[in-house]
């Protein structure tokens, strides 16, 4: 019984988690992109649209991947180049990727998605080190988790995280250090989408193996949740990722075991679990001034 | 350059006669709430409306607006349809309710057909289906097919037309194994893959190995088909989905309306009215019995022809869930009762949100 | 050879006339394409979705119904974003303050005379203002960020008024479907011209004047526009930051609860599970738009709800679907936002010999 919640709650949490970390990655180096929800269901549906055409799911996951790169390629033109502003320019990419993404996705309406077993990893899946929970997930659940160590190692470990801080933390003094403050966060939302991109990917292929409108329905918001609940900490979004799947899963569970609470209370302990979460890391001055992007959100034009 | 604009406008000119030239006999329009891909609510509505279109051809002409929120957008779409010169105005939203009855006051010569409410007037007239016929029958196949004699049944939003379905499956079960269970989940969405995806692994993993639902998206069935046990589609045929695991389906079949009303405006007989009409008029269809043996096939397609006869589900002797006696035994419930139901049948898991 | 801003020494008063126009062209150009690719004529597209809705009263009336609520929330946002404080929460403190502004209606029916529209706008301001004052404290007191709590709030909003409705505040004659009784006559806005808008409009129109007044004349004014450009000058100024926060909050709530109570009043008529098309987040971009100036933000309003308008127009009319008519929407956003920056910067081209040079001279 334990294991099987536990698997309902990996499934859950992994396109939650993809995506977080993504952001986490953007936020690091001092860009907000809203558009977390408008890159996703993007992926979404180009995944689902390339699959369904080449009949390959590791080529409708690559071009999900590309499709989130490209929407967000769109948001770093506008606000690095053009210095646009990030807050509206994050809520116009998510009207806009909801919009093209069901002008694509038309054709594929009410048609069944693929079975992928080119999904699974043969040789992991069969390590019985990972125990049985570990057994029945696709490539992209451990993939979320080979993501997470990556972007953790790589944000402390390695020079380019060392760069991509700086630039987050005061994007004037790594100017004057000689690095390109735009071009790593070009890099760095690129990196967003594609983490996006592959979010939406995992809807269409693996979690729900269709396409249908508006199939992510607002996960990208809880992905931008979870990276302040994170406090910018890789190792933290999967705690956040898998305890908001935790909970909505769970809440689904208590109904079905009777417990006698009004569904909207259940269904708003996600949001006021992060609220809560939220207080308590950032009365921890010490916590939230080491790991804020002190240039969050902020444009950065060299004066000249 | 002043050429240039004159041609532009003198297209525009064109462009708009154009679209006003091709006038056709009648004009249906339709107001949607969710996307026409939805692939469950609005998709058979629409159905609904291209059956009109191959039907009359050139004689009718049908618009329509999705994915039209509740409230005032609803009210200027109903109104800018009235405007256009619509003669029949479906909205087909419980949402749309009030909008509607508000625009049709203004305009009295335009026909109004507002789907699933309870307020009709001298131009507006109300429709829907009896939906929880089909639900009795799947109750049936349940209890015979299931192993652990538990359902798990996904649920919307606790209002009559989900209480009576969840009642009318369980009676339907309760038919052939008086002990079967109903485990309810409450998703408060019509609409969310990933949730109804995760309610049915729920139901699943305590003990349900049966799958049913009152939302849209065809995502349990797919779990259904994953986890190797059995389902039923909603709203429209979902086989392709799961192709082992869909026992059947209750489809919206909205085109026999449709075209009846349509028809009428046609020819100048429409009157307002409220229809609820269910298996016998084909509103209500029964996909393919499918994955089952002989003897189940036989047993549903027998309730599905007493059905289409006029016998009704909700036939006493019924026990509310509290003990007291909602019908004596023989005594049918009037459809009041049924649309307006707000009390469980006794045997199911769960209380009533209130 | 590569391109390159430069700041311009002020802002450029032609770039800012030019630069909408410039945008309008530009979606205009790509809504053609998309309409041709379509299959659909481009010119009775583009007619149909930036004209006609201006060619008759009802749609006028329309559009400038749809409007109000965009502005008066993006008003309210405009103050808060001028001095740094990022409430992105403006949804659910509409619909908190629809819920307080239905008390009267809802919980004493009885309650008619000449009061009850007045304390119902009262009361809506209110519950707004309250609810946006959680994120506003939660910042002045922990320093916790406002993006977050103040987006977490709006699913929290939107669940408590689903219970209400489905709940304690459901109508006892309307069969148990999820609805508030109908409001009586005496709580009702009234209708203004053509009955396709109520005296909402004309309220909101009164509130942005006033609002523009008081953020170009007044002392208020000037220590919202230094505390935001520079918190530190402000702080020497005497202006306390926190203070601000919580004044830019509440604010904005009073004005997106106004908002809410108003369009379930004058639009609405009863409370329903939802009862925003997501009002509070597309007031955000009219905020951005007008660029934070309210009478900016009153044409903001109108160009964003002349695209509603527009879209359902070619929707209706030409069979195109809803998506065709929010890519526009997207697109007509992204050309904006990249054209301001035209205001502010001017576009040179730089090539490889300068770069280096200028580069070895930092």
């Amino acid at each position: 019984m334990f294991e099987a919640v536990l698997l309902t709650v990996i499934t859950a949490a992994t396109p939650l988690l993809i995506a977080a970390v993504g952001e986490l990655v953007v936020e690091r180096s001092g860009v907000l992109n809203l558009g977390v929800e408008g890159m996703m269901i993007m992926g979404a549906v180009i995944g689902f649209a390339v699959a369904n055409q080449t009949g390959s799911g590791s080529l409708g996951v690559i071009a999900a991947i590309a499709a989130g790169m490209a929407m967000s390629a769109l948001f770093a033109v506008l606000v690095l180049f053009l210095v646009a502003n990030q807050v509206a320019t994050g809520l116009a990419l998510t009207i806009l990727g909801i919009g093209l993404s069901g002008m694509i996705g038309e054709a594929f309406i009410g048609v069944p998605g693929l079975d992928l077993p080119q999904l699974y990893i043969p040789v992991l899946s069969e390590l019985p080190f990972f125990g049985p929970v570990f057994f029945q997930q696709d490539a992209l659940v451990y993939l979320s988790f080979v993501l997470v160590a990556v972007v953790a190692y790589g944000l402390f470990r390695t020079r380019i995280g060392l760069v991509l801080r700086a630039v987050g933390d005061n994007h004037g003094s790594a100017h004057a250090l000689g690095y390109s403050v735009v071009r790593v966060r070009f890099a760095a939302i690129l990196f967003g989408g594609a983490c996006a991109g592959l979010a939406g990917a995992y809807l269409s292929l693996a979690y729900t193996p269709q396409w249908v409108e508006n199939m992510t329905a607002g996960r990208g918001w809880i992905a931008l949740a979870l990276v302040v609940f994170a406090s910018w900490l890789p190792l933290r979004v999967v705690i956040g990722a898998y305890l908001f799947g935790a909970v909505s899963v769970l809440n689904l569970h208590a109904q079905a075991l009777e417990f006698d609470i009004p569904s909207q209370l259940l269904s708003s302990l996600p949001y006021l679990a992060t609220i809560l979460v939220l207080v308590l890391i950032s009365a921890n001055r010490r916590l939230t001034l080491v790991n804020t992007p002190a240039c969050l959100g902020k444009p950065f034009v060299p004066d000249r | 350059m002043k050429s240039l604009l004159k041609t532009t406008v003198a297209a525009f000119a064109l462009a708009t006669l154009g679209t006003a030239a091709n006038a056709a006999d009648v004009k249906a329009c339709f107001v949607y709430v969710g996307p026409v891909g939805d692939f469950g609510w609005t998709y058979q509505h629409d159905q609904g409306r291209l059956a009109v279109e191959e039907k009359f051809g050139d004689k009718v002409e049908t618009a329509y607006l999705e994915s039209v929120p509740e409230g005032p957008d609803a009210e200027r779409a109903i109104e800018r349809f009235a405007r256009e010169g619509c003669n029949v105005i479906f909205t087909t939203s419980f949402g749309y309710m009030n909008p509607t009855i508000k625009v049709a006051k203004k305009f009295p010569d335009v026909k109004f057909e507002h789907a699933t409410g309870y307020k009709t007037a001298d131009n507006v007239a109300t429709y829907n289906s009896k939906f929880h016929q089909g639900r009795y029958i799947i109750g049936q196949i349940a209890a015979k097919q299931s192993k652990t004699g538990t359902a798990g049944y996904i649920a919307s939003f606790p209002i009559p037309e989900v209480v009576a379905g969840i009642n009318a499956f369980l009676l339907g079960a309760q038919s052939v194994n008086p002990d079967f269970k109903v485990k309810v989940v409450w998703v408060n969405t019509w609409f969310d893959p990933g949730k109804e995806a995760d309610a049915a692994k729920a139901l699943i993993d305590q003990g349900a190995d049966i799958i049913t639902q009152h939302t849209d998206s065809t995502a349990p069935l797919q779990v259904a088909q994953e986890r190797g046990v059995h389902g039923f589609g909603q709203a429209s045929d979902m086989i392709n989905f799961a192709k082992d695991a869909q026992y059947t389906a209750i489809i919206d079949d909205w085109a026999p309306y449709y075209i009846e009303r349509v028809q009428e405006v046609l020819d100048g007989n429409w009157h307002t009215h409220s229809s609820w009409e269910g298996l016998a008029e084909g509103h209500v269809v029964m996909a393919p019995y499918t994955n089952l043996p002989a003897d189940v096939v036989e047993m549903a397609q027998a309730t599905e022809a007493k059905i289409k006869d006029g016998w009704e589900p909700f036939t006493g002797p019924i026990t509310k869930q509290d003990g007291s006696v909602a019908a004596e035994d023989g005594v049918r419930l009037d459809d009041g009762a049924i649309l307006g139901m707000n009390w469980y049948v006794q045997g199911i898991d769960d209380k009533l949100p209130e | 050879m590569r391109l390159e801003l430069v700041k311009r020494k002020e802002h450029s008063q032609a770039m800012a006339l030019l630069s909408p126009l410039i945008a309008v062209t530009l979606t205009a150009l790509s809504a053609a394409i998309i309409f041709s690719i379509t299959g659909h004529n481009p010119l009775v597209g583009l007619y149909k979705f930036f004209i006609e809705p201006l060619t008759q009263q009802w749609s006028l009336e329309a559009t400038i119904d749809k409007a109000t609520p965009l502005i008066l929330i993006g008003c309210g946002l405009a103050v808060c974003y001028l001095s740094n404080n990022w409430n992105i929460g403006a949804e659910g403190q509409f619909v908190v303050g629809a819920l307080f502004g239905s008390v009267l209606p809802v919980l004493f029916p009885s309650f008619e005379n000449a009061a009850t529209l007045p304390l119902m706008l009262l009361f809506g301001a209110i519950g707004g203002a309250l609810w946006a004052l959680i994120p506003a404290l939660l910042k002045t007191r922990f320093n916790t960020n406002e993006i977050l709590t103040s987006l977490m709030l709006v699913y929290v909003a939107g669940l408590l008024l689903d219970y209400l409705v489905r709940g304690p505040w459901r109508d006892p004659g309307g069969y148990n479907f999820p609805e508030s009784r109908i409001f009586s006559d005496a709580a009702t806005l009234p209708e203004v011209f053509g009955g396709m808008m109520s005296l909402a409009a004309p309220i909101t129109i009164a509130i942005a004047v006033i609002l523009a007044v008081v953020l170009a004349k007044t002392l208020k004014g000037f220590e919202i526009r230094v505390m935001g450009e520079s918190p530190r000058a402000g702080s020497f100024a005497g202006f306390s930051a926190k203070g601000l926060t919580l004044f830019s909050f509440a604010l904005a709530g009073a004005l997106a609860g106004l908002a809410g109570t108003m369009e379930v009043s004058g639009a609405l008529n009863q409370l329903l599970p939802s009862i925003s098309p997501g009002y509070g987040f597309t007031a955000i971009i009219v905020a951005f738009l007008g660029r934070l100036n309210p009478i900016g933000i009153i044409i903001a309003g109108f160009v964003l709800a002349l695209s509603y308008i527009g879209g359902e127009g070619v929707q209706s009319a030409m069979g195109v679907s809803n998506e065709i008519a929010s890519v526009i929407q997207g697109l007509l956003l992204f050309f904006v936002l990249a054209c301001d920056t035209l205001i502010l910067y001017r576009i040179r081209m730089v090539t490889k010999r300068s770069t280096s040079a200028e580069a070895s001279h930092v």
